[in-house]
């Protein structure tokens, strides 16, 4: 390791998150010599699979996969590497007490609930997918900057401007006005049933802080389908191994570039000569040069924690300090002794995407506590079965169950340390009522709260996003002026992660868009 | 400190520890806010005011200066990250004039900073500046405290000040340099003596608990009788201060915390004071953004023109030409100089306009009995400050 | 205040609330022959003066006129014709269990004030108002423009986005970005920016809730706060303040006004349907049976009740009913108008502080706010409601006898529909009592002082004053419904699918309020097409 010492890299990547290794392979590919430090004893940041109970892996934060762009996942030779899937086309289906699990997109089930939507869905979803292609455009690219001189900024702009009026003058009209709409609104216009709307009300909230009567959740919604868009699928995949493999199969397509990747490596700070970036000093003490430093991590662990404020402007470090990253997003880890029985959920459907969101009102209910530091007894949920596809992950006959909790605030009256064994308990209650019999089963369970995941992962806040997607912290602004388009105030300093722009999801783009931009030439 | 308990809402300023004295002395009702305190604007005339600035011994109540207490193990490089000059070669009992700037490298306020300690600092401004300051902190290990209403300031200023303070027993006040403090003593009353100022001239500022201030204002007077001692109001200290070439917050720039317009803000490069600016320092607020308009250059600059006449051009609009065809720039502050002769003005004037020895127009509007009339008058960019006399830096100073 | 219906208008107006008024007296300033009909017996819409209780004089539903454009008041000469607005100083919130934060005018008192609660806050007010007066700034001038169609080719359009892009991008990109956040941002987030003190926060948010549909926490609610703010900016002294004599003092001058230019109105004639002839408004049919015919027709009501009450639906285009249908206009505001035999007292507040003649609230936290919208969502009026209470009597002599007062309380949240059935007389008394205890919990001799109350819940405000819902905007400020979408895209510009018909309510651009600017722009638009725009 003293070799490394010695040798000043072309670029350092903080973070071997999957945004940090698909940048990192990105410029080992264009020839750079590149070096990964993650802090963590494996690879994969929020994208990993770990164990949680004796003998029992989960994915341990993000738990699906299906934003990644395809061209990007063959560009990248993941299945070379070794990804394999081991479901795909996995199906949502909504869940309620008041009604029967409903199958997201099954016209026949929907039209025997309720004629009307079953009509509208199929118009909806076009449009819906018409503007996710169009914002799938700005997913596509680095960002321009808004207010400067530079004509490429404002080419890109006049871009945007035409793809926008060739949608045509009644789509273009209807973009405009839903887009800063709330979903509640937007879904209580489109439809009748309390189920549908709720389920799919889930997609426009979750990993954010709002409630679907937020408005901005119409903006949320268009980019996850803009993230399918470029995904080229709009179902979910599960990979062999859990999201673990995915990031595996990142870092070996980086070390096959040339990048060379090293693990329990956290950096402290990040060393800064002549107003320029110059490497980094690890915990260890060791001290590595390189010309450019990127960092994978979020935004204000990165500016306010390892480069410093003393090298950044109060102007800065006052938008910084105010970019919004408190998580409200949980995870639920279950082991559980046998296969669970949702009621009414067919054994085909069971390893799919279960959505407890039984309506609007429920959805917009389960954040109302939250606003007041406490969890409601009834938050939404997306609960997968990971073992149904992939013995890999639990004992012979036994199950994992993994569940996106929505909403879980940051802090809670009383402190995590007290509420975290009841809101536990909570939760296994509401899935068993929903599966009846699940705790008796529970071997071990494991809650991840942002509070967690901000330990775990290293991440201020805990946002699984790195920070809210909004309108202030969005595209050409995120996370804030002065670190847009994947730079930062610093000169060689850059930033990768879910903090810029297209932000959090397994999507790469963010490292894949930041390696583009490091590789520019200065003008 | 005895203070009146009638509530803000009904006695929105305060009265300075010097404001029984300051009224007994006062004969014009003339009084100004300044900073949250009442003070006076001119207590008999201002021409009997300016000249005993510069030519006997003045004071002025300094109060209302905002003052806070900057400590910690960062306090230097958390001033050092917000000044643009370097604090790390201030010395204990050395004070400094700085600038302040925002990201974009315009000017937020100026003020002195006295190095208290290794670790204890003092910074007085003119603004109160809390939210920028805490701002600025995040990330450092200081504690930011106002400490304004626990001390009282009392500028001493004139040719005889020197005298009139060892007069008052403030022993080895003689044998500070300029920007130079220390703690000294008056009849058992701990003084902390700076010899800084606003005036251009001569002078000392006086920093002491406010339970002394009554006291020391008389003792002041009384041994300063001989030699004209006198209070003045900041009628007078504004003249001095123009002659001196001194910036004055809201009159020759507003702080880019408060400009409403996009064009309002200026940098310290654009007001001359690229002195102030070390880019040879660790990164602070500004920096960039400086480094690159000092690569292009400014879009204007403040500087000094001796206009025609003796009519002060207050607020008059610059052009290239007499005819009056192309604006270039205004006047921001102007006087007819009593002690230099001449009718003086500080001018912020658009590049390429405004070099040294250049002529400029300035277009002036005159109150004759009631009558307006419109001059253009014939300016001269010239040097600043326009008063400079050597008595300001020597040490010891002479008694007269 | 009739006309004989030989002397056939050229324009009909239908709703003689202050929009109405102001399109009219453009109009007939222009030389445009103008009828206003008006349902109610009185002009004034919702910015009325009523008698309900012996000499008492209620502000009925709007209650301060902060809004109204100086330039509207000086070309309509509201002045001569009786208009004065005095201004008052600024009020406080009162918090529970004493103490209190008050707004005072002069800058000295007000950061000693707020640095009682917080010193940094003091400070950091500066950098708000600030950036609020900014944000005025950039956006007051496009209060009194048309938006731009931005999917239209038209020169005129392209002209107007340029405009706005000009403007925009003169922001630089700080500014634009503070522009994204004021317009985007919720008011908790927001006033995060700035301070740290809970009752300063609280007492800002106030104004992000009032009239809407948003809590202090929904993202957008910045917005309302700005919008509440756009009075206060015209550097004229009295832009916040009351009208003299009630706020119907207001529409009685628009009304002088009118008449002096030779405009009529007609009240008690309730229109039935807006006649259309070939694509072509041509008059209308009051609920007696009369028509009146006019070349042109301009709708002072909300969007909802001109198109889906007024408008023969066959013709609209479908997708024009179908967006008029969405518009959101969710009533969310309550009012009571309460005659006091004498001042009441709030131990919270200083006996000597000027803070009572203004804005008084008794909300002193967020928590407490959003909690109120929580009450709102399900159906429910809040049970700590947020007021908004102004004792008008204490400034404006002309409104009670000497010694009484009067006490307008404007009530956030109030919902239109209850969860629980329709609203009843039992069920309003409620809401008014939930309001009087919350009040009286601030002040324990208030009860007592009260002779005469009136209480005032959405659905009273649709019946008595016409506006769908009860929303006082008539239609809320959501950024789906703001500029170039209010209050239907692609009509946003005052004209409607049927030619010769015009909308000059708070459901257009820009919005609501007391302000008159819809009332304007439309007058303008119609001068346009009429051949007569030259003028303005």
């Amino acid at each position: 390791m003293s070799n490394e010492s010695a040798q000043v890299f072309d670029v350092i990547v903080i973070g071997a998150g999957h945004n940090g290794l698909v940048c990192a392979t990105t410029l080992a590919r264009a020839g750079q010599s590149v070096l990964v430090l993650e802090a963590a004893d494996q690879v994969g940041g929020m994208a990993i699979t770990r164990g949680f109970a004796e003998g029992f892996k989960v994915s341990a934060a993000a738990h699906l996969f299906n934003q990644m762009p395809l061209p990007l996942v063959r560009d990248l030779n993941l299945k070379q590497h070794g990804l394999q899937w081991a479901a795909t086309d996995l199906p949502t289906i909504g869940l309620s007490p008041h009604e029967a699990p409903l199958r997201i997109g099954d016209r026949d089930a929907l039209h025997v609930r309720c004629e009307a939507d079953a009509r509208a869905l199929g118009p909806f979803d076009a449009r819906m997918n018409r503007f996710g292609k169009l914002m799938h455009a700005l997913l596509a690219s680095a960002p321009p900057r808004l207010g400067t001189a530079i004509w490429e900024d404002k080419w890109a702009l006049a871009k945007m401007a035409l793809k926008l009026r060739l949608l045509g003058r009644q789509e273009m009209r209807e973009l405009l006005r839903i887009i800063g709409m709330n979903a509640y609104d937007l879904l209580e216009d489109e439809f009748k049933n309390p189920l549908l709307k709720g389920t799919l009300g889930f997609d426009a909230i979750v990993g954010s802080n709002f409630g679907p009567r937020a408005p901005g959740t119409v903006l949320t919604y268009l980019y996850r389908r803009a993230a399918e868009v470029s995904a080229q699928s709009s179902t979910f995949v599960q990979p062999i191994g859990g999201l673990g493999a995915v990031t595996q199969a990142l870092a070996r397509a980086a070390e096959a570039a040339g990048a060379r990747i090293r693990t329990q490596a956290p950096v402290a700070r990040i060393l800064v000569e002549n107003d320029q970036a110059s490497g980094v000093f690890l915990e260890s003490g060791e001290t590595v040069l390189a010309k450019a430093v990127i960092s994978n991590v979020d935004a204000k662990t990165t500016f306010l924690n390892l480069l410093g404020t003393e090298h950044l402007d109060t102007g800065f470090v006052r938008r910084i300090d105010h970019f919004r990253s408190r998580g409200m997003t949980a995870k639920l880890h279950l082991a559980l002794s046998k296969r669970p029985h949702f009621t009414g959920v067919k054994a085909e459907w069971l390893g799919g995407r279960l959505i407890l969101s039984p309506s609007l009102n429920d959805l917009e209910r389960a954040f109302n506590p939250t606003k007041y530091q406490s969890v409601s007894a009834t938050p939404a949920l997306e609960i997968t079965v990971p073992t149904i596809h992939d013995s890999s992950l639990a004992p012979a006959g036994q199950h994992v169950l993994s569940s996106v909790v929505q909403y879980v605030p940051y802090t809670v009256a009383g402190g995590w340390a007290t509420q975290r064994a009841a809101v536990t308990a909570q939760l296994i209650d509401l899935l068993d009522q929903h599966a009846p019999g699940l705790r008796d089963s529970v071997i071990a369970a494991e809650l991840l709260t942002p509070e967690d995941l901000e330990k775990e992962f290293r991440i201020t806040g805990g946002h699984w996003h790195h920070g809210d997607l909004a309108f202030d912290q969005f595209y050409m602004v995120r996370p804030v002026p002065g670190a847009t388009q994947y730079e930062t105030p610093l000169p060689g300093l850059y930033l990768c992660g879910a903090s810029s722009h297209p932000g959090g999801g397994v999507m790469g783009l963010a490292g894949r868009h930041a390696a583009h931009r490091v590789l520019r030439p200065n003008p | 400190m005895n203070t009146t308990t009638v509530p803000h809402y009904k006695k929105p300023l305060w009265d300075t520890p010097f404001a029984e004295r300051a009224r007994a002395f006062q004969q014009r009702d003339s009084f100004v806010p300044w900073a949250g305190y009442s003070t006076v604007d001119v207590f008999t005339t201002v021409e009997q005011e300016y000249f005993a600035i510069r030519n006997a011994a003045t004071l002025f109540d300094l109060t209302p200066m905002v003052k806070y207490r900057i400590a910690g193990v960062d306090a230097e490089r958390y001033l050092n990250r917000l000044v643009t000059r370097d604090i790390r070669k201030l010395k204990v009992g050395r004070v400094s004039y700085v600038v302040w700037c925002n990201d974009a490298g315009h000017l937020i306020d100026d003020g002195t900073v006295f190095r208290i300690s290794e670790h204890d600092f003092r910074i007085c401004t003119a603004e109160r500046q809390l939210d920028w300051f805490m701002d600025s902190a995040i990330g450092f290990k200081v504690e930011i405290e106002e400490v304004t209403r626990e001390i009282a300031a009392l500028a001493v200023q004139g040719p005889t000040s020197c005298f009139v303070l060892k007069r008052l027993g403030l022993d080895g006040v003689d044998q500070l340099k300029p920007f130079e403090w220390r703690n000294l003593s008056a009849a058992g009353r701990p003084v902390m003596v700076s010899r800084t100022g606003f005036t251009g001239d001569l002078g000392y500022e006086l920093w002491m608990r406010p339970e002394h201030a009554l006291g020391l204002w008389d003792d002041l007077m009384e041994v300063g009788q001989s030699r004209g001692i006198r209070p003045i109001g900041s009628q007078a200290l504004n003249m001095a201060r123009i002659e001196a070439g001194f910036l004055l917050p809201n009159v020759d720039f507003i702080s880019a915390e408060h400009t409403i317009r996009l064009d309002r803000d200026r940098s310290p490069l654009e007001l001359g004071l690229e002195w102030l600016v070390e880019f040879n320092k660790p990164h602070f607020n500004g920096r960039r953004a400086l480094l690159e308009e000092s690569r292009v250059g400014p879009k204007r600059r403040l500087v000094g023109l001796d206009v025609a006449g003796n009519k002060a051009a207050h607020g008059a609009l610059l052009y290239a030409d007499e005819a009056g065809l192309k604006e270039i720039g205004h006047v921001t502050s102007a006087m007819w100089s009593p002690t230099c002769k001449r009718n003086i003005a500080l001018a912020m004037i658009n590049t390429p306009h405004g070099a040294l020895g250049s002529t400029v127009w300035a277009d002036v509007y005159l109150n004759r009995e009631l009558m307006w009339e419109r001059r253009m008058l014939r300016s001269e960019v010239v040097e600043r400050p326009f008063f400079a006399h050597a008595r300001r830096r020597a040490t010891p100073p002479a008694d007269r | 205040m009739s006309t004989t219906p030989s002397r056939q208008p050229d324009a009909i107006v239908i709703g003689a609330g202050h929009n109405g008024l102001v399109a009219a007296c453009y109009l007939a300033r222009a030389g445009v022959k103008v009828l206003v009909v008006e349902r109610s017996d009185i002009v004034g819409g919702a910015a009325v003066s009523r008698k309900l209780y012996q000499d008492f004089t209620y502000s009925n539903c709007s209650y301060v006129c902060s809004l109204l454009r100086p330039e509207i008041m000086r070309t309509l000469e509201l002045p001569r014709y009786g208009l004065q607005i005095i201004p008052y100083e600024g009020g406080c919130t009162m918090m529970r269990g004493g103490g209190h934060l008050a707004l005072y005018d002069n800058h000295d008192a007000l950061r000693r004030e707020i640095s009682r609660h917080s010193k940094r806050d003091a400070e950091a007010y500066d950098r708000y108002s600030r950036d609020v007066m900014r944000q005025c700034k950039f956006i007051k001038p496009l209060l009194m423009r048309e938006p731009p169609d931005p999917t239209s080719f038209k020169p005129r359009d392209i002209q107007e986005l340029l405009y706005l892009g000009q403007r925009l991008h003169g922001l630089g990109e700080e500014r634009m970005y503070d522009t994204l956040r004021f317009w985007t941002m919720s008011a908790a987030d927001f006033l995060d920016e700035y301070f740290e003190s809970e009752i300063v926060k609280a007492h800002f948010a106030g104004t992000s809730i009032i009239g809407t549909a948003l809590g202090p926490r929904s993202p957008g609610s910045a917005y309302v706060l700005l919008h509440h703010y756009m009075g206060d900016i015209d550097e004229t002294v009295g832009a916040w303040g009351f009208a003299r004599g009630g706020m119907g003092a207001i529409t009685q001058a628009l009304s002088q006004s009118l008449e002096a230019s030779g405009g009529s109105i007609r009240v008690d004639s309730p229109v039935e349907r807006i006649l259309v002839k070939n694509g072509q408004a041509v008059g209308v049919a009051l609920a007696s049976g009369e028509e009146i015919q006019a070349k042109t027709v301009i709708s002072n009501m909300d969007v909802k009740r001109t198109f889906l009450n007024t408008v023969d639906p066959e013709h609209l285009p479908a997708d024009f009913l179908t967006a008029v249908k969405r518009f959101k206009i969710r009533g969310s505001s309550g009012k009571l108008n309460i005659a006091l035999d004498g001042l009441p007292t709030f131990p919270a507040i200083p006996k000597d502080s000027p803070t009572i003649r203004g804005d008084l609230h008794i909300t002193d936290t967020l928590e407490m706010m959003e909690r109120a919208y929580d009450d709102w969502k399900e159906g429910r009026w809040s049970q700590a409601p947020y007021v908004d209470m102004l004792i008008p009597s204490q400034i404006d002599p002309t409104m009670t006898p000497d010694g009484k007062h009067y006490m307008s309380v404007f009530v956030q949240y109030c919902p239109y529909e209850l969860a629980d059935g329709p609203w009843t007389d039992e069920k309003r008394q409620a809401f008014g009592n939930t309001v009087i205890d919350a009040i009286a919990n601030q002040s324990p001799d208030f009860k007592s002082l009260i002779l005469h109350a009136e209480i005032r819940t959405p659905w009273d405000i649709e019946r008595e004053v016409g506006l769908t819902e009860g929303n006082i905007f008539q239609g809320e400020l959501t950024m789906d419904q703001l500029l170039f979408n209010r209050p239907v895209p692609g009509y946003a510009q005052y004209a409607t699918p049927i030619k010769s018909l015009y909308m000059s309510g708070s459901s257009t651009h820009p919005g609501g309020g007391v302000m008159g600017a819809p009332g304007a722009n439309a007058a303008r638009r119609v001068l346009r097409d009429l051949g007569l725009g030259a003028k303005s």
